[in-house]
């Protein structure tokens, strides 16, 4: 088995050397006086980032002439593992503690993983909420049609995680593998109810209602971001996680439903 | 064993090169199957198909995919012979649409049937009406199931309709036999072999469905969960226990092909 | 039993009247396409003509036309078929296919197979009662067909060319036997072999083009044909045309003398046929003079065995193809190769003129 991943990230990473070998130049770059050509800094992030990141990648790329930013988006214990496995990466966003500390225990990290959002759950109804949903109380109505996420994926770990916090035994219709797979459900509605995360809602714009509860925050999700210490372009990694933390960052978070670091 | 020698004897008159297109197709096949059991962490494959949550998974799958293949061969056979004996207006369209499920990704037949039979599909209301939830329920999966695996049945049995023909179906009609009796004490009999492959190949696609039924049933432990949605899942928390599941996947599957070419063996002699 | 039929069927040109006697038997002869098979479907059922009706005895097997839409289901028609290969049901035995009939009829298990196993008997393959079809010849199957159609008892059979797909050497016994079982029969039985419609039909039915070209008994057809499928059938050579001073002239200016067939002789003008053996026929490498010899120069198309003789077949030039059948000696003597031109040399006391 471990020589089988082996295998696999020495080819993720002669593919990212490859992308990137071709446009770096010494570490010099940074410089404005550097010669003509651009940058490349490559930034993992957790699937969940997409939308923000391109965003604030735009960003950067504008205030960083000659520099673009690459993305590998997917999810955070898969991108953890092509980190440990050498994938040359300048930067490293995951959407949960575990994953992080996989990297940082590696030794790949540079300086400390910094918190720069929060994600809560939120249930999400038919924008006609036919099961009258108000709240979190509300989820253990006997014939109501809930769909989750499964305990094994994170989304599904909160749920439970909530549900120990409030003594509350849920019984839904469904344990989805995917947040999308229970927004489709509710969407649909097929559902009357689903738990998915604040940002999920946000992004479904009105084709669900989104229904806050206060005891989501006993199941915060915590983002947390870190520069690498291998990277070909840590300078630019740290830059860049240095843009996630600033205010501007955190509008572009916020307005995508994000909580704010705590 | 004095079969193959006499086939070792019989010349193929076939090119080299044919053999070495044909090597690659059978390694594009084999290979995969290997890296699997490559994989596979046999120390733990006991433990890991006997867990709680796989037993379910199998129990499942092999109850939903008997349903299905009942289901198939009660609605399924009556179309064969349909497609096959008679001739009607849109027959050629009816056929194709049928087959439909044959080409379409599953994902797209369980979008379908949501919209179909879902709480707010087309028959929706008519089932709220009689009380019947098919949302989230075991027999969403049978549904699902049957959706994708009745074409396999519905297309090999006209193939083995076609080839047995008409002509003994017409003499015992002039031997005073009524259409149900034909379909009953000739048909069926004559394409039994037949039949019994079909409704295995049905067997065998009703159990590696996944795209249709995650779509449209959900997934829940021992209600509408089935081995390939238990793989789905596993793979993101153990992978080596959806190695393993995968692995009984296949042990199933290659024991059901076997039966199958058994079957038609026997029904060529 | 009595049967009348007219049916049409503009999809195959077919346009067929017919009727039948109590226990009678009817050889249906025609060329590929001519419409034999159709009749056959028509009757049994497995064909829906465009219009007509059909009756056996009392019962409508259709009526079909404008504004009549009678229809009975061949499992209701009392009409067995028996086709060119046997079909016995593969999945059953030997006695199980003889009860088949038996057994939908509503008989008890016990009485269809005492039933089977009569007709086993009859037609003398009751030791196979227990084989599966595939273990039989194809002489062995085609009896147990028979037996398998005569045990539900029908009011008409059905042979559909029954001795075609036999070896030569087996279609006599199954001829005798079949000779033996449609004594007081009603049977229509359609083929290729004269010999049939001699042993087994009183009376024949020419069917050409989808119409009834001639019908009569079975002698009287073989004596007179008026069709040259019929002619050549029975081994004659056929001249039509109209009756003129003790010749049939044809269209085309052949003129052949004969003597005339009493009764029933033409008389001037009218339609006439003339016919002749092929054994009366002697060959001449050189022109031949002098009544009352018919002497027609023809070129010799086939030659082919016949026996013990040799049978020429050569192209009169008047679009007929006229056969005579003369020693191999002579084929070597005289040195008849195909394209080699000859005179036909006939006496008008071996022509036989009938009216048509």
């Amino acid at each position: 088995m471990p020589t089988k991943f082996t295998v696999l990230a020495a080819a993720v990473a002669a593919l990212s050397l490859s992308l990137v070998g071709c446009a770096s130049t010494p570490a010099a770059s940074t410089s404005a006086s550097a010669p003509a050509g651009t940058t490349t800094v490559t930034v993992f992030a957790a699937a969940s980032m997409k939308g923000t990141f391109t965003t604030l990648g735009k960003t950067f790329e504008a205030s960083h002439p000659g520099t673009t930013v690459v993305f590998n988006f997917a999810g955070s214990q898969t991108l953890a593992e092509q980190i440990v496995n050498g994938a040359a990466a300048d930067a490293f966003a995951s959407a949960n503690e575990a994953n992080m500390t996989t990297v940082t225990g590696a030794g790949l990290a540079s300086g400390q993983p910094k918190l720069y959002a929060t994600n809560q759950l939120e249930i999400a109804v038919p924008p006609d909420n036919p099961a009258g949903i108000t709240g979190w109380k509300d989820l253990t109505k006997k014939g109501l049609k809930l769909v989750v996420c499964a305990p094994a994926v994170p989304c599904g770990a909160a749920t439970v995680k909530v549900e120990q916090a409030t003594n509350t035994t849920l019984s839904p219709v469904s344990e989805e593998q995917a947040v999308t797979d229970v927004l489709a459900k509710v969407q649909a509605g097929e559902a009357d109810a689903g738990l998915v995360y604040k940002t999920d809602v946000q992004a479904a714009g009105n084709t669900v209602k989104g229904i806050e509860f206060d005891e989501s925050a006993k199941a915060t999700n915590n983002n947390s971001m870190v520069a690498l210490a291998k990277g070909p372009q840590a300078a630019l990694g740290l830059q860049f996680v240095d843009l996630v933390l600033s205010a501007e960052g955190q509008k572009v978070l916020a307005a995508a439903g994000f909580g704010p670091a705590a | 064993m004095g079969r193959g020698s006499v086939m070792g004897r019989t010349y193929a008159g076939l090119p080299r090169w044919l053999y070495v297109s044909a090597a690659f197709g059978a390694l594009l096949v084999i290979l995969p199957l290997f890296a699997l059991t490559l994989r596979l962490d046999w120390s733990r494959f006991f433990e890991l198909i006997t867990s709680e949550s796989s037993v379910a998974a199998l129990q499942l799958s092999l109850q939903t995919s008997v349903a299905s293949t009942v289901v198939c061969v009660l609605l399924g056979v009556p179309l064969a012979m349909v497609l096959a004996r008679d001739r009607f207006a849109g027959q050629a369209l009816l056929r194709s649409v049928v087959l439909l499920p044959l080409v379409l990704p599953p994902v797209v037949g369980g979008i379908a049937l949501l919209y179909t039979f879902g709480r707010r599909g087309l028959l929706g209301p008519a089932m709220d009406v009689l009380g019947v939830q098919i949302a989230f329920s075991t027999i969403a999966v049978v549904l699902a199931q049957t959706f994708v695996a009745l074409p396999f049945l519905v297309v090999s049995l006209e193939g083995t309709l076609r080839t047995v023909g008409h002509r003994y179906e017409l003499v015992a009609a002039t031997l005073g036999a009524r259409p149900g009796t034909v379909v009953w004490r000739v048909t069926l009999p004559l394409v039994m072999p037949g039949l019994a492959s079909a409704a295995v190949l049905s067997f065998a696609r009703a159990l590696g469905e996944f795209g249709a039924t995650i779509t449209f049933a959900g997934s829940l432990q021992g209600v509408t969960r089935t081995l390939p949605l238990e793989i789905y899942l596993q793979r993101v928390t153990d992978p080596d226990a959806a190695i393993a599941l995968s692995l009984v996947l296949v042990v199933v599957a290659v024991v059901v092909t076997v039966v199958t070419a058994r079957i038609a063996e026997r029904g060529a002699r | 039993m009595s049967l009348t039929f007219e049916a049409r069927l503009a999809q195959r040109q077919f346009d067929v009247e017919l009727s039948m006697g109590p226990g009678e038997r009817v050889a249906v002869l025609g060329p590929n396409g001519a419409g034999k098979s159709t009749l056959l479907g028509l009757l049994a059922g497995t064909l829906r003509a465009d219009a007509g009706s059909a009756a056996l005895d009392d019962r409508l097997l259709f009526d079909l036309g404008a504004g009549r839409r009678r229809w009975l289901a061949p499992h209701a028609r009392g009409v067995a078929l028996l086709a060119q290969d046997a079909l016995l049901f593969p999945h059953l035995t030997v006695l199980d296919n003889v009860a088949f009939g038996p057994r939908v009829a509503g008989a008890t298990k016990q009485q269809a197979a005492a039933t089977a196993e009569r007709w086993l008997r009859e037609v003398g393959v009751s030791d196979l009662a227990a084989r599966r079809p595939g273990q039989l010849s194809g002489g062995q199957a085609q009896r147990v067909a028979i037996a398998r159609a005569l045990a539900t008892g029908p009011r008409l059979l059905l042979l559909d060319e029954p001795m075609a797909a036999l070896d030569v050497s087996v279609a006599p016994l199954l001829r005798r036997v079949l000779r033996r079982l449609l004594v007081d029969q009603a049977t229509i039985i359609v083929t290729h072999d004269l010999l049939d419609a001699v042993l087994l039909a009183d009376r024949v039915v020419v069917l050409e083009q989808g119409r009834v070209a001639e019908a009569g008994p079975t002698d009287e057809v073989l004596r007179h044909p008026r069709t040259r499928f019929t002619a050549r059938l029975a081994g004659l050579n056929l001249v039509r045309g109209s009756f003129a001073d003790g010749a049939v002239h044809d269209a085309s200016g052949l003129v052949v003398q004969g003597t005339r067939a009493d009764p029933g002789a033409p008389s001037e003008g009218e339609p006439a046929a003339a016919v002749f053996a092929p054994s009366g026929v002697s060959i001449f490498t050189d022109p031949q003079q002098g009544s009352p010899r018919n002497n027609l120069s023809v070129t010799i198309a086939e030659i082919e065995p016949l026996g013990d003789l040799v049978r020429v077949r050569g192209d009169d030039h008047h679009g007929h193809l006229l056969a005579a059948d003369v020693t191999p000696l002579s084929v070597a003597e005289l040195d008849l190769y195909p394209g080699r031109e000859v005179t036909y040399s006939i006496k008008a006391a071996g022509v036989t003129i009938y009216p048509l």
